[in-house]
């Protein structure tokens, strides 16, 4: 019952502890609330005008809304991006967990070591990480062609051919694998040791342990992985737009393939000053990750292990 | 405008031309961007050629030297001979072509012009001459533009058409370097300098535009832009190197700024430079202002992004970029 839920919470505030836990809740709440919650709701109150943050603000009722469905670069953009979210999350989640099983034999001590390291390139600049994807994947004098050289492969122009774009920054990608590297870590290092001995113990090959033990216990930061891997994919930004369409210099040089959703928002935005169809797209791209989210969801149900639960 | 007394004769009307709309007036201008064609002279002396020799009026000519000036290491690009620009510069191959991209009202795209199409196969043509666009822009990229071991020191780099800035870039950490400057030219050998710049405007919505308004009116009159001058000039004679000057959309300023203060009678090969940087402005076009100028700008060097990476022929996606143009500017109009 709605009624009987809502006298229960607003009993709790007889409790010092409940005003306690607000206290200590409360600057994450207002954060949310300033920088969330209220962008948000401008933003939706946004797409149904025509904003260019010079002029005055007309109400335009759906006309965004209409145009998304006409607007071919919509369907690019996305298709881009949901591609990219393809290549890049499974590439991320797979050399985390390899990193990570390597973490996990190493000594107490140098694992601190090794942690630090992996995460260090997670608070590279995404910028920096743009820049450096044109340094690194270089058609020409690149460091990834050239070791692609030293086993006599002619490396692709990766910065100029449609067709290696997206894979050039989805190999980059995983130059930011750390904090994923650290959720897996933690999870190997949850594993019950009896459950390894055990089967150690009934002469299980390695595979067969990974397979049927590790893989299984650890499901639920896959699953978290997975959702959070995916959400950050579809909004990726930073390092298309750096290596792309950043600078004056490097945005006469922009490639389709690399026009991402929030590349081709962050355009509208802020070239063409079209905010209030800027908002529509953020909307849209909301429902998008909501539905993807939603469908990874359902979809976990069957494949994740809770300890304690059915499966 | 009339309580800041502004005497609009003092800005070059090309720079004018680029912010006003309808016959308004949307700002003051700023810097003012000329584009020249700037050649390397050891690049060129090595191929036996002189740097004449590099002539964008004669088209079959330009091809040939380009030929001559690209070097090769292997299987990969080792200078360039020409680099057209492009997407970047192709309003100015367009005029070079006598076509006009946008109308001067500024409401009406022509980018698939077949003049156009022309221009952009041709200048597409040299690059591909050279290796093609992977290749190409791949090498460019690895420039160090802004470093002593830039393209024209280091020989990466033959000749291109490029902003005058460049020639202070050049002046400040190679200035021993051979370079010859020369307007570029259409077919019939008349010098195109296509200009940009930028301007200061007020949002209408600004809560303090007198203000505001006084404070453009400094920033751009031709007293502050000779103090800014003087002091780079100074600079620079500190340091021992030549001063190229700083090119403004105020005449005014650029007349006391190089018949002054730029004094470059030590450095013959700069001073030669900026004389032609000066005779090019007699050509100068700004592309007229429209009520979307930034969807017409994308929407014309996608096009040639698409035909540098082989997506589409030039005439498809100069027809393309017609229609996304167009489009813009029809909305905008609304």
């Amino acid at each position: 019952m709605p009624g009987s839920r809502f006298r229960r919470w607003a009993k709790g505030f007889r409790e010092r502890d409940t005003w306690a836990a607000y206290a200590f809740l409360s600057p994450w709440l207002v954060g949310f609330t300033i920088f969330m919650a209220g962008p948000m709701v401008i933003s939706l109150v946004l797409s149904f005008t025509d904003y260019d943050g010079l002029r005055e603000t007309s109400n335009v009722g759906w006309r965004n809304y209409e145009q998304l469905l006409s607007d071919p670069k919509v369907a690019k953009s996305l298709g881009n991006t949901i591609l990219y979210t393809v290549m890049t999350v499974p590439g991320k989640m797979i050399v985390a967990l390899a990193l990570a099983m390597l973490l996990s034999r190493v000594g107490r001590r140098s694992a601190g070591v090794f942690r630090t390291l992996f995460y260090l390139p997670e608070v590279t600049p995404k910028v920096a990480i743009g820049v450096l994807f044109l340094l690194l994947f270089n058609g020409q004098v690149g460091l990834v062609n050239g070791f692609l050289g030293l086993f006599g492969f002619d490396g692709p122009q990766w910065s100029t051919d449609p067709a290696w774009v997206k894979p050039g920054l989805a190999l980059m990608s995983l130059w930011s694998v750390g904090g994923t590297v650290v959720i897996y870590l933690a999870a190997l290092n949850n594993v019950p040791a009896d459950l390894y001995e055990a089967s150690a113990l009934d002469g299980v090959s390695w595979w067969q342990r990974f397979r049927h033990i590790t893989v299984p216990m650890i499901s639920p930061a896959f699953f978290f992985t997975l959702i959070i891997l995916t959400i950050d994919a579809l909004q990726s930004f930073d390092e298309a737009y750096a290596a792309f369409y950043g600078s004056s210099a490097s945005a006469t040089y922009s490639s389709d393939a690399a026009l991402f959703y929030l590349v081709y928002l962050f355009q509208q935005a802020f070239q063409f000053l079209h905010m209030g169809y800027a908002s529509a797209l953020a909307w849209l791209l909301f429902v998008v990750i909501m539905v993807i989210t939603a469908i990874q969801i359902r979809v976990s149900r069957r494949f994740v292990y809770y300890e304690g639960g059915d499966r | 405008m009339a309580k800041e007394n502004i005497d609009l004769e003092q800005y070059r009307d090309p720079a004018l031309a680029e912010i006003t709309l309808d016959g308004k007036l949307y700002g003051l201008p700023g810097f003012y961007d000329n584009r020249v064609l700037m050649i390397n002279d050891a690049a060129v002396r090595s191929a036996g050629l002189t740097p004449d020799a590099v002539d964008p009026g004669d088209r079959a000519a330009l091809s040939t030297v380009t030929d001559q000036l690209t070097r090769r290491a292997g299987d990969k690009l080792a200078r360039i001979g020409f680099d057209p620009k492009i997407p970047e510069f192709l309003p100015m191959w367009a005029r070079a072509g006598g076509v006009e991209m946008i109308s001067a009202d500024g409401t009406k795209a022509n980018l698939d012009d077949p003049e156009l199409v022309a221009g952009l196969e041709y200048a597409v043509g040299l690059i591909n001459a050279q290796g093609g666009w992977g290749s190409f822009k791949a090498f460019r990229d690895s420039f160090d533009l802004f470093g002593d071991r830039n393209p024209f020191a280091s020989d990466q780099l033959a000749a291109f058409p490029m902003e005058d800035w460049y020639l202070n870039v050049l002046a400040d950490v190679s200035p021993d370097t051979e370079i010859t400057i020369a307007p570029f030219t259409d077919e019939q050998g008349e010098p195109v300098d296509w200009v940009t710049g930028s301007a200061w405007a007020i949002p209408a919505a600004a809560k303090h535009k007198d203000q505001a308004c006084t404070w453009i009116r400094t920033m751009t009159d031709s007293a502050t832009w000779i103090a800014a001058a003087e002091a780079r000039a100074e600079k620079r004679k500190s340091e021992g190197k030549p001063f190229t000057g700083v090119y403004t959309g105020n005449e005014k300023a650029d007349e006391r700024i190089f018949g002054e203060i730029v004094q470059l009678g030590d450095y013959p090969v700069y001073d030669k430079a900026v004389k032609a940087v000066l005779g090019a402005q007699d050509s100068a076009f700004a592309l007229p202002a429209s009520p979307a100028r930034n969807e017409f700008l994308t929407a014309w060097q996608d096009a040639v992004n698409r035909v540098l990476s082989g997506q589409r022929s030039p005439a498809d996606a100069m027809r393309q970029a017609q229609q996304e143009a167009q489009t813009a500017l029809d909305d905008a109009a609304k």
